[in-house]
């Protein structure tokens, strides 16, 4: 099972570099559900117990990271009629090496990291799980697109998850399934305030939005 | 032996390729051999030399055949050992085709056109991305086998490596097969067919060749091509049986395999945009990056 997780933990990587370096909201999108598509598989090939637990949460995470929240952020950015392109404030090379380094720094991280309890059912888990972290952040905060930091928050989410999947035994099946519903909810919402944002302003440009604030009164709606 | 193989069978890979693709069009296309007979044609005729070029434009085509022939004698082939091994070589390797890509590239501005300076322009543009994944690549499979001679890598890696550790060897075929197309001048990066509108990239430079010199530069474009190619064949099969013939024939098809392969994507895909050439090679890099991560802390 070992090598299972290890490919899926590489898909989970690989598609999180593919959306530091693509440049259209769509495949992004598609490298997201790619990525928990791969996550599902997570607590199937970890566990060493096939009990009802380990298959719910495994089913939930596939529909829900899988299939529901790619299909829901389709239906926003066709609704909201958000362009195609990404843009970014830092370019899609930069963001790939920018996006190797934080990889390294991970590794590194990963490897002077005291571990108290268990060992991890690989060495990889760690370093990715933080890598995701990393780069969801970096996504947040270096696209202007409102969609893409949706992207960036889910990214940064399955990091999480990965973290809790392989490191955490047992963990209750009701924590896992609140952590789902409230990802869910939390997407949802976002979903409906772009969807509002551009319906009120014609463009969902995050570093616009700023100009909404008391001093400079309602100008960045032109 | 086998570095008169690779001397021999050379230009039957451009060749395989041409069939591949005229199959895939529906064509007749040129016969297997037809690099071959390129080559003899090209060998018997005279030279022009226009009468603003120097001996540094006479030296490129001879000094880029000599370094790519020195290369051979480094890179091993379907299980054997190369004639020359010792530790580091790969770096040797990595900058003997580095020599013969910088004596292409004054050899093009040697002849004062601005046309051939766009194409080594673009060129050293291309190839200052290509290779840190090719080094990349080779150190990651170093790190993976343990050895740093390019003769004991490749001996090294077995099956058996690739159930042990799969991903940073899949990573590095993946990385090193972007590299092999922008290095040879392949589709998704160049369009070898047209020599003007389109690639002006590897095809320009040699414009101002002809006769033997363009002979030769075929020459060292289809061995660079083999280099390339076994050193992918080497990681994607490493077949060591104890019956050599039966290394040498699996290397053989795999070599045969791949340029079926680069025939069905060139076929399949269009030249990307000189903008997206650099993210497609950036991509290489972080591919092969992350292999060598893997590969290290793994």
């Amino acid at each position: 099972m070992n090598a299972w997780t290890d490919t899926s933990l590489i898909v989970a990587l690989l598609a999180v570099l593919m959306t530091l370096g693509s440049s259209r909201i769509a495949l992004c999108i598609r490298l997201v559900a790619v990525q928990g598509i791969a996550l599902s598989l997570l607590p199937v090939t970890t566990s060493d117990t096939f009990n009802s637990h380990v298959w719910l949460l495994a089913v939930g995470t596939l529909l829900v990271k899988g299939i529901l929240l790619p299909w829901f952020l389709h239906k926003t950015r066709r609704q909201a009629d958000v362009p195609r392109e990404v843009e970014p404030y830092i370019g899609f090379g930069a963001s790939l090496l920018v996006g190797t380094a934080m990889l390294t720094a991970s590794f590194w991280g990963a490897s002077v990291l005291p571990l108290p309890h268990h060992q991890p059912p690989t060495t990889l888990a760690l370093p990715i799980s933080f890598f995701c972290v990393f780069s969801g952040l970096f996504l947040v905060a270096s696209r202007r697109k409102a969609l893409m930091q949706v992207l960036g928050y889910l990214v940064l989410e399955n990091g999480i998850y990965i973290f809790g999947i392989v490191l955490v035994k047992d963990q209750p099946l009701l924590v896992e399934m609140g952590v789902l519903l409230d990802l869910v909810v939390g997407v949802f919402v976002m979903g409906i305030a772009i969807f509002h944002i551009s319906r009120e302003f014609e463009h969902i440009d995050a570093d616009r939005l700023n100009l909404l604030n008391d001093a400079v009164g309602r100008d960045g709606a032109a | 032996m086998n570095v008169l193989i690779g001397f021999i069978l050379a230009p039957l890979l451009p060749g395989v390729i041409h069939r591949t693709k005229a199959i895939f069009a529906g064509r007749n296309g040129p016969p297997l051999l037809q690099p071959y007979f390129d080559l003899l044609k090209l060998l018997q005729k005279g030279a022009v030399y226009s009468r603003t070029t120097t001996w540094v434009f006479r030296s490129g085509p001879v000094v880029g055949l000599a370094a790519v022939l020195i290369a051979f004698l480094i890179a091993p082939f379907g299980g054997g050992v190369a004639l020359l091994a010792f530790p580091g070589d790969l770096v040797l390797f990595a900058y003997l085709l580095g020599i013969m890509r910088f004596f292409t590239v004054l050899a093009a501005l040697d002849t004062g056109s601005s046309f051939e300076g766009m194409g080594a322009s673009r060129e050293v543009t291309y190839s200052a991305l290509a290779e840190p994944a090719l080094l990349l690549g080779l150190a990651a499979v170093a790190r993976a086998t343990g050895n740093l001679s390019l003769s004991e890598m490749f001996g090294g890696l077995s099956c058996a490596s690739w159930t042990a550790a799969p991903a940073p060897l899949a990573l590095v075929c993946g990385g090193l097969f972007v590299v092999f197309l922008a290095e040879n001048a392949r589709i998704p990066v160049d369009d070898p067919n047209t020599h003007l509108e389109l690639t002006m990239i590897h095809e320009v430079m040699v414009l101002d060749h002809s006769g033997p010199d363009l002979a030769f530069i075929q020459y060292a474009a289809a061995l660079k091509l083999w280099l390339l190619g076994s050193l992918l064949v080497g990681i994607a099969l490493p077949v060591h049986g104890a019956e050599p013939w039966i290394n040498l024939g699996m290397a053989l098809a795999g070599m045969v395999v791949l340029a079926g392969i680069v025939g069905v994507v060139e076929s399949c895909m269009a030249r990307l945009r000189l903008i997206a050439v650099p993210r497609l090679l950036l991509g290489a890099v972080t591919l092969c990056l992350v292999a060598l991560l893997l590969a290290v802390w793994s």
